[in-house]
C-alpha cells in the first residue's frame, strides 16, 4: 500500500486524445517527496532543453504536494510546472484551494498534460472516469464564469475547477490559472494551458488517502492546530500588522495599509508616496473593503481565512487574496474601489495581478514620455481606471498595442525599442517583480533576488525578520520564544543585527551568516513546495507552526519512511539543485542573476560579487552558478552529471563551465 | 397514561454558519476517525458531516448526517436568510435518494453521525475539536424524558395496529407464531 501518495499519475495526450493511468515508482517520494520535486524530475527527463514553451512537446504538470489530502493542516497546494513563455525557464507557480486534495481523492498524484488539442476542450476527471469534453461554448469566457458554467452543466457542485480566462486562451505571457479563491499566477502557465487548447480541468474524487502511522499523525497534526491557536493569541510585536500574524498576509482582514502604500512604489514601480496614508484614506478604504467583502474564505483543511469573496454591485463576484488587493490601485494611482473593480476584471480574464498592472503602468509611462504615441492608443479614455480597463481588454485579446504588451514588459520593450528597455526596469530574469524601491542594499535580499528561481521574493523569504528591531531588548524578547530556528546561531545573527552602525546592512549580517540565513529561508519553501504545504503556515511568516524540527516527524508519520532533519535538508537540497539544473540546461547563468538595477539606491558592486561567490560556493555551485559534479554526486543526481558532461556544461576534470 | 420521568443526556453540536470558513477540516477528520483502523485513511466522501459550499455566494453550511430515508420529499424548501438564497436541501440532514451526501461511496449504504462515540470516550467529537474557527461547538444538556419502558408498550401497539389495518389480524398472528418458533 502507498501512503500519502496514490501511486498513480494521470497522463493525458491532447493531440491524440489519449488518457492513461500510470503507476509511479515508489522510491521517488523518499528522494524528492512529491510536488515540485517530482515535477522537476519529470520535466528534466521528458521535456528536452530546447523545447519551446508553446510546443505540443512541452508538458504542463499539475502536481499535488506529497501531504495533500492527508490530515496535515494546510497541505493543499497544487504545484504547476512547465517552461515559462516569459522567462523561458522553468515555471513552478502554485495554488492553494481545494484542487490538489480532490485530485488525490480521485486517485492521482499528478495530472500530466502533453500535446495540443485541435479545438478548445476541458478535462473532466471523476475518479477512474476521465473525459475530454468540448469547450467551444466556453471560448472567451471568464475564468470564474467558466467554472460556474461547468459545475452547472455537469451538475457536480462539489467538483473543483482550475480554468483559464481569455488571457490564457490568447497566450498572454502573464496569464494565470484560476481556481476558486486561488490561482497559479506567476510565469505564464495559463498561456501554456491555452496553447494546449485546454480551457479547464475539473476534478471530483471519492477514494481514500492512506496514512502509515495514524495515531502519531493525528497527534502531530493536533499539535500544529494548538500552535496555530497560540500564535493567533500572540502576534509578533514590533512589526507592521501585516507581518505580525500567520497565514498569508492578511490583506483581506487588515485595513491598515500604511506599510504597503508608503513603502511600495506606485505606478510603474517608481513613485514612493511616503505621506499617502492619512486617517481620511484609512477611513475611506476601510469602508470600501467592508462594503464589498462578502465573506472570508479558506483553503482545504486550513483554519486561516486568508481570502475573501468580493461582491461589487453589478459585477460578478470573485475571490481575492493577499497583495492583489493593492496592485491595480497602486499601479494606476487610483483608489481601493477602482482597484477592486479592476481586479475583478483581471481575475475573469485570468492574468497575474503582479505583472498585469505593472505592464499597463509601463505602457502609460511610455505614452507620457512619447515613446508610444496617440496612434498606439486609439480611443483610450482619459481617466486612469478607464485606461487600465482599455489596455487590459486589448492585452487579453492581443489587439493592437495589446499584442505587444501581452508579452510582458521585458519582451514588449524589446519590440518597441526607442529606449523602452529602460522602462522595463523592475524585472528579474525577464519577470515583473514586486514594486519595491529601497535605499540601502540588503545582503540577504540581494542574494534571494539574484538566485531565486521562483523569481518571486515572497516565495523564498520568510522565518527571519525582514529588518532588524531597533532595540536589543526587543530582539531579546523575540528570540526568547523562537523554537523554529534550525540552529541556535540564527538567534545570535538576529540579536546582533542593528538598524545602524557597524552591525547593519550592507555589511551585517556577515557574508557567511547571510548565506546561511538565505539558505534556511529558501529551504523551507522548497520543502513546502514538495509537500504541498501552504507557506502561510510554514516558510513565509515569522514563527510559523511548521518548521525544521516537526516537519520530518510529520512526513515520517504520514508516509512511513524514515526521515530526520538531516534527511529532509538533503531532499530540499536535491530538489533545489534539480530545479537549478533544469534552468542551467535552459541556458541560465550567473549573468542572469541580478536584482533590478534600481531596487536599491545604494549599491556595492564589490560586496555583491563577494556575496554571490560565497553563496554559490555554499550551495556547491561553481562560479557560473552551475551545480558542481561533487554536489550532484552527493545528491544522487548522477543523471544530471551525465547530461551536463555531454553538453559540455561541466567538464570531466574540473567544474569549469563553458 | 401517566409516564414516569427520567433524565437523559442530549449531545448537541451547535453549528454557527457565520463562523464557518468552508475549509472542510471537519469532513477530513470525521472520515479519518471512522476509518478502520482509526485514522488509517481519510476520504471526505465517507464523512458524516459535509459542508454545503458556495463560496462565491458566501454560503458555507456544515451539515451532519441524520436519518436514512428511502424516499425523497415531495415538497422542497428554499430559504432566504439575510438576502442569501439557500439551496433546497442545504439544511437537511437526511441520507436521501435525491442527493449523493451521506452514503458510503463503495456500498451506497447510509452514513449517520454517531458523535464519535468510542471507548474511551472523547471529550468532544473530532470535528468539533479540529474546528478552530469555532463554527462547531459541542454541548451536552440534560432533559427529562418519559420512561421508555412505557413508551415501548405504546410503540408496539401502534405498530401492530397499523400492520393489522393493512394485512388483517389473522396474518399478523400467523406471522408472529411462525417467527417466534424459530427462536
Amino acid at each position: 500500500m502507498r501512503y500519502a501518495e496514490t501511486g498513480y499519475n494521470l497522463e493525458v495526450d491532447l493531440s491524440r486524445g489519449n488518457v492513461e493511468r500510470v503507476e509511479t515508482d515508489s522510491d521517488l517520494a523518499e528522494l524528492y517527496l512529491g510536488g515540485l520535486g517530482t515535477n522537476a524530475k519529470i520535466l528534466w527527463e521528458r521535456v528536452p532543453a530546447d523545447v519551446d514553451p508553446f510546443s505540443p512537446e512541452n508538458l504542463l504538470i499539475f502536481g499535488t504536494g506529497l501531504l495533500c489530502g492527508t490530515p496535515a493542516p494546510s497541505a493543499n497546494r497544487t504545484i504547476i510546472t512547465s517552461y515559462s513563455p516569459q522567462t523561458k525557464l522553468m515555471a513552478f507557480s502554485m495554488m492553494g484551494g481545494f484542487w490538489a486534495p480532490e485530485l488525490k481523492y480521485a486517485g492521482y498524484d499528478k495530472l500530466i498534460i502533453k500535446g495540443k488539442s485541435p479545438k478548445l476542450v476541458y478535462l473532466w476527471i471523476k475518479d477512474d472516469k476521465v473525459e475530454i469534453r468540448d469547450a467551444s461554448h466556453l471560448k472567451g469566457k471568464g475564468a470564474v464564469e467558466t467554472s460556474e458554467i461547468i459545475l452547472k452543466e455537469l451538475d457536480e457542485p462539489k467538483a473543483q475547477v482550475a480554468a483559464i480566462g481569455m488571457a490564457g486562451e490568447n497566450r498572454v505571457f502573464f496569464a494565470s490559472i484560476e481556481q476558486g479563491r486561488s490561482s497559479a499566477s506567476r510565469g505564464g502557465l495559463g498561456a501554456v494551458m491555452g496553447s494546449k487548447g485546454l480551457k479547464a480541468v475539473v476534478v471530483r474524487g471519492s477514494k481514500d488517502v492512506n496514512i502509515a502511522n495514524p495515531e502519531e499523525t493525528i497527534k502531530l497534526c493536533s499539535d500544529v492546530f494548538d500552535y496555530i491557536e497560540y500564535r493567533e493569541r500572540h502576534p509578533i510585536k514590533g512589526v507592521p500588522p501585516i507581518l505580525a500574524g500567520i497565514g498569508s498576509p492578511q490583506e483581506m482582514a487588515v485595513h491598515d495599509e500604511q506599510w504597503h502604500t508608503t513603502n511600495f512604489a506606485w505606478g510603474n514601480a517608481r513613485v514612493r508616496r511616503k505621506d499617502f496614508w492619512t486617517p481620511e484614506v484609512e477611513k475611506k478604504w476601510t469602508f470600501s473593503m467592508e462594503s464589498v467583502r462578502e465573506r472570508f474564505v479558506s483553503c482545504y483543511n486550513c483554519p486561516m481565512k486568508c481570502g475573501a469573496t468580493i461582491n461589487i454591485p453589478d459585477l460578478n463576484p470573485y475571490m481575492m487574496k493577499c497583495y492583489s488587493k493593492l496592485t491595480y490601485t497602486m499601479a494606476s494611482f487610483t483608489d481601493l474601489d477602482a482597484g477592486l473593480r479592476m481586479a475583478q476584471r483581471g481575475t475573469e480574464y485570468g492574468v497575474d495581478a503582479f505583472s498585469a498592472p505593472q505592464v499597463m503602468a509601463f505602457a502609460l509611462e511610455l505614452y507620457e514620455d512619447g515613446i508610444l504615441t496617440d496612434k498606439d492608443f486609439p480611443g483610450m479614455p482619459e481617466d486612469s481606471e478607464g485606461r487600465f480597463n482599455w489596455l487590459l481588454d486589448r492585452i487579453v485579446r492581443r489587439e493592437g498595442i495589446g499584442d505587444i504588451l501581452a508579452d510582458g514588459t521585458y519582451w514588449a520593450a524589446q519590440r518597441i525599442g526607442k529606449g523602452a528597455e529602460k522602462y522595463a526596469h523592475n524585472n528579474i530574469k525577464k519577470h515583473e517583480q514586486l514594486p519595491l524601491k529601497l535605499g540601502m542594499l540588503n545582503p540577504i535580499y540581494f542574494l534571494m533576488y539574484c538566485t531565486g528561481e521562483k523569481i518571486n521574493i515572497t516565495q523564498i523569504e520568510g522565518n527571519f525578520p525582514q529588518a532588524p528591531f531597533p532595540k536589543r531588548e526587543q530582539r531579546e524578547e523575540f528570540v526568547k520564544d523562537w523554537p523554529q530556528v534550525p540552529d541556535e546561531k540564527f538567534k545570535k545573527y538576529f540579536l546582533d543585527w542593528e538598524p545602524r552602525g557597524e552591525n547593519s546592512i550592507p555589511h551585517y549580517p556577515t557574508i557567511e551568516a547571510t548565506c546561511e540565513i538565505v539558505d534556511w529561508q529558501e529551504r523551507m519553501h522548497y520543502i513546502d513546495d514538495s509537500t504541498g504545504m501552504c507557506s502561510g503556515l510554514s516558510a513565509f511568516p515569522l514563527k510559523p507552526p511548521y518548521h525544521m524540527h516537526n516537519l520530518p516527524k510529520l512526513i515520517s508519520a504520514i508516509t512511513g519512511f524514515e526521515l530526520d532533519e538531516e534527511g529532509l535538508v538533503k531532499i530540499a537540497r536535491r530538489n533545489r539543485t534539480l530545479v537549478r539544473a533544469v534552468n542551467i540546461r535552459r541556458g541560465m547563468r550567473r549573468g542572469d542573476e541580478k536584482p533590478p538595477e534600481d531596487h536599491w539606491k545604494r549599491r556595492f558592486p564589490e560586496l555583491e560579487e563577494k556575496l554571490l561567490d560565497a553563496y554559490y560556493e555554499f550551495k556547491g555551485w561553481n562560479k557560473e552558478g552551475i551545480p558542481k559534479k561533487e554536489t550532484l554526486e552527493e545528491l544522487s543526481l548522477d543523471y544530471v552529471i551525465e547530461d551536463f558532461l555531454q553538453r559540455g556544461i561541466l567538464a570531466d576534470s574540473e567544474d569549469e563551465s563553458t | 397514561m401517566t409516564a414516569k420521568k427520567k433524565t437523559k443526556i442530549i449531545k448537541t453540536i451547535k453549528v454557527d454558519v457565520d463562523l464557518c470558513n468552508g475549509c472542510r477540516t471537519c469532513e477530513l477528520i470525521c472520515s479519518a476517525f471512522h476509518a478502520v483502523p482509526r485514522y488509517s485513511s481519510n476520504n471526505p466522501e465517507r464523512s458524516r458531516i459535509r459542508v454545503i459550499r458556495d463560496p462565491l455566494r458566501g454560503v458555507f453550511i456544515p451539515v451532519y448526517a441524520g436519518q436514512y430515508t428511502p424516499a425523497e420529499c415531495t415538497g422542497r424548501d428554499k430559504y432566504i436568510i439575510d438576502g442569501k438564497e439557500y439551496d433546497e436541501c442545504a439544511f437537511c440532514r437526511a441520507s436521501c435518494p435525491s442527493r449523493g451526501l451521506f452514503k458510503e461511496p463503495d456500498s451506497g449504504l447510509p452514513l449517520k453521525c454517531d458523535m464519535c462515540e468510542s471507548d474511551p470516550s472523547l471529550a468532544e467529537p473530532m470535528c468539533v475539536q479540529w474546528c478552530l474557527p469555532d463554527a462547531l461547538t459541542y454541548e451536552e444538556r440534560e432533559v427529562e424524558v418519559e420512561d421508555e419502558a412505557e413508551n415501548e408498550q405504546e410503540d408496539v401497539e401502534i405498530g401492530l395496529e397499523s400492520l393489522a389495518d393493512k394485512y388483517g389480524w389473522q396474518k399478523i398472528l400467523d406471522t408472529v407464531a411462525r417467527m417466534s418458533k424459530k427462536d
